[in-house]
């Protein structure tokens, strides 16, 4: 009978470029990959796979992803809490683990993690200090002990230059809302042991609905100390666990610790998170007044747009405009710009998402409808578009045609209507209004009331509402059938 | 009877099992795998409890395997041929 087995959390291969496919990428003995099968294990055991959304950081452990079947996520450097706050507000059920290496979360990423702790983000943080930066060759970091030393302090740590060694879990334990925090070695057997126990609280805290969680582990980096994988077992055991001591700083979801109780009342929990309903933002965004009797739009496909042209041609307000649309139907949308340092000419796109459910992520990669305001544009996105989407150009400057011919495709010179009216920018406008129009996404009566409360130079709100009548126009003479 | 099958294309030789293994059911083995690693192997068939702690200890996902009362199939199954 197998009593132990490689958790079915891990990939059964891990498909790297170039790699033996059933190992991993880290050097021999190091701790990340026994706190990753801790993770897989508690995983499997508690039964939550298909909710698991991973954190990877910047750092060795940023491929992750290639190891966990589970949702991933690969985060910049140190903002891993700050994602895992935007998956929190987005998905109430998924579990989501924060992990992060020392460099990472007691460097660059300090004040994501002070603060997802201070919210009492319903996470779980795991934390590998190896007290120093692996990843790039073995630089100090903000854990590296006094004296130590890497390729950044060849003569060792000096704390009158380099400051002391910053103790994380000391910092969290000054935070009220956090629920769990403990420290723990992967020195020898018993820490290893520990460890696993720590792992599997921290995240049944989290399925329990408890809080922030957050779990220190001290984890041999070999190839960077120098020294062989036992070797660096015994290492943290007389260096590193002295100066970060092994322990339990708070669990209060266990029965005998008395003022825990604080950080339970502390902890936000999702449902008391103020979500803000389709009607209040509604509200917020002052067109309530404009259209009294909401109906909730279903909309028969999701809508992912992507609006393309250069700085100036009204494409991030355009896509502004259409996503308050969107909110004004009682849907749901977002709004994802992009655009280079020039304010003028140079590229610039907005992602735009109108869904009837929930939005997870607000990037476009493979739009079913793509508004090209510009011919590099149509250039840069014409493969993107999903067969059978639809492409709307503006052919006042996009001369070209489209190649595909698995999308429906109309050519509108949005930028000539709108010049007739004196307002070239306003292009952006033609083409949404016979978006709306062409693909019966919603009435265009709609886009007319949100046009004056979005418009922020309100000298140009009747220009508008005038090019959307020559847009319509322009549709109904040269287009519709 | 028990024992622990090491996979050779995972294990990376880095003896932290070797050395935690209270029973002394492991070794490092002399034949280099594919990724040049010397692995480890079990020699434990008589004392190997099945506790799990090579598991635990182990960094890679896959390379231990723990079986408590089963014997193992063939010679290989320990790892030696590796
Ligand atoms: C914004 C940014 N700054 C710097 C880097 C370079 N960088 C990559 S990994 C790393 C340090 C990672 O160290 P740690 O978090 O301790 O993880 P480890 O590799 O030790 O597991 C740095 C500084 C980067 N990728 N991005
Ligand atoms: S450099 Fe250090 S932390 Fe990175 S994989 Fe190697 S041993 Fe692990
Ligand atoms: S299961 Fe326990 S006794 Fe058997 S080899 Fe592993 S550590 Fe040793
Ligand atoms: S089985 Fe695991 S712990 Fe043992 S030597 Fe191989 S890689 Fe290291």
């Amino acid at each position: 009978m197998i009593k132990h087995k490689k958790p079915t959390a891990f990939y059964e291969t891990f498909e790297r470029k170039g790699h033996n496919d059933t190992s991993t990428h880290y050097c021999p003995g190091c701790g990340h990959g026994t706190v990753h099968k801790f993770i897989a294990e508690a995983i499997d055991d508690l039964g939550v796979k298909d909710q698991v959304v991973f954190l990877s950081p910047v750092g060795c452990s940023v491929f992750a992803y290639y190891y966990f079947d589970a949702g991933n996520i690969q985060c910049s450097h140190g903002r891993a809490p700050a994602v895992a706050t935007g998956v929190r507000r987005v998905h109430k059920d998924a579990v989501i683990i924060s992990y992060q290496g020392d460099g990472d979360l007691a460097g660059i990423g300090t004040s994501e993690i002070i603060h997802a702790a201070n919210r009492g983000e319903n996470i779980t943080v795991f934390f590998v200090n190896n007290a120093i930066y692996g990843m790039t060759g073995g630089q100090m970091a903000p854990t590296t002990l006094n004296g130590q030393k890497t390729l950044t302090t060849p003569l060792g740590r000096d704390p009158g230059r380099d400051g002391l060694p910053i103790g994380m879990a000391e910092i969290m334990n000054a935070i009220t809302a956090p629920v769990y925090i403990e420290r723990v070695s992967l020195s020898s057997t018993k820490g290893v042991l520990k460890t696993r126990k720590a792992v599997r609280k921290g995240l049944k805290n989290q399925i329990d609905g408890r809080g922030f969680s957050f779990i220190e582990i001290l984890s041999p980096c070999p190839v960077n100390w120098k020294m062989d994988p036992v070797e660096a077992r015994e290492w943290i055991a007389g260096n590193l666990e002295p100066v970060f001591p092994i322990t339990c700083f708070r669990d209060a979801c266990s029965q005998d610790q008395k003022d825990s109780q604080i950080a339970v009342e502390h902890s936000v929990e999702s449902d008391q998170i103020p979500f803000m309903d389709d009607k209040e933002l509604v509200s917020l965004l002052k067109v309530d007044a404009l259209i009294p009797n909401l109906e909730i739009l279903n909309l028969e496909e999701d809508q992912l747009v992507k609006i393309a042209g250069f700085g100036g041609q009204g494409v991030l307000s355009g896509g502004v405009l259409l996503a308050k649309c969107g909110i004004a139907e009682g849907i749901h949308a977002t709004w994802l710009p992009s655009y280079g340092p020039e304010m003028r000419g140079g590229r610039a796109y907005a992602s735009v998402i109108l869904a009837n459910d929930e939005i997870g992520s607000p990037v476009v990669d493979e739009p079913n409808v793509l508004i090209a305001m510009n011919g590099p544009s149509l250039d840069a996105f014409e493969d993107d578009v999903v067969p059978g989407g639809f492409i709307l150009v503006n052919s006042s400057i996009a001369t070209r045609k489209v190649k595909r011919d698995d999308v429906s495709v109309l050519y509108i010179p949005a930028s000539d209507i709108a010049k007739k009216e004196g307002l070239t920018a306003a292009a952006n406008v033609v083409l949404l209004t016979i978006y709306l129009k062409h693909k019966g996404i919603m009435s265009t009566e709609t886009l007319r009331k949100i046009i004056p409360v979005s418009v922020t130079r309100k000298k140009f709100i009747n220009t508008n509402l005038r090019i959307m009548d020559k847009a319509l126009e322009y549709y109904d003479n040269n287009v519709r059938i | 009877m028990n024992y622990v099958k090491i996979s050779a294309d995972q294990c990376k030789g880095c003896r932290v099992c070797v050395q935690a293994c209270p029973n002394h059911c492991l070794k490092i083995g002399s034949v280099f795998n594919t990724m040049g690693y010397q692995s480890a192997v079990f020699i434990g068939e008589d004392r190997c409890t099945a506790c799990g702690i090579c598991f635990y200890v182990c960094p890679e996902p896959g390379a231990v395997t723990v079986f408590k009362n089963e014997k193992p199939q063939k010679k290989r199954d320990t790892g030696e041929s590796a």
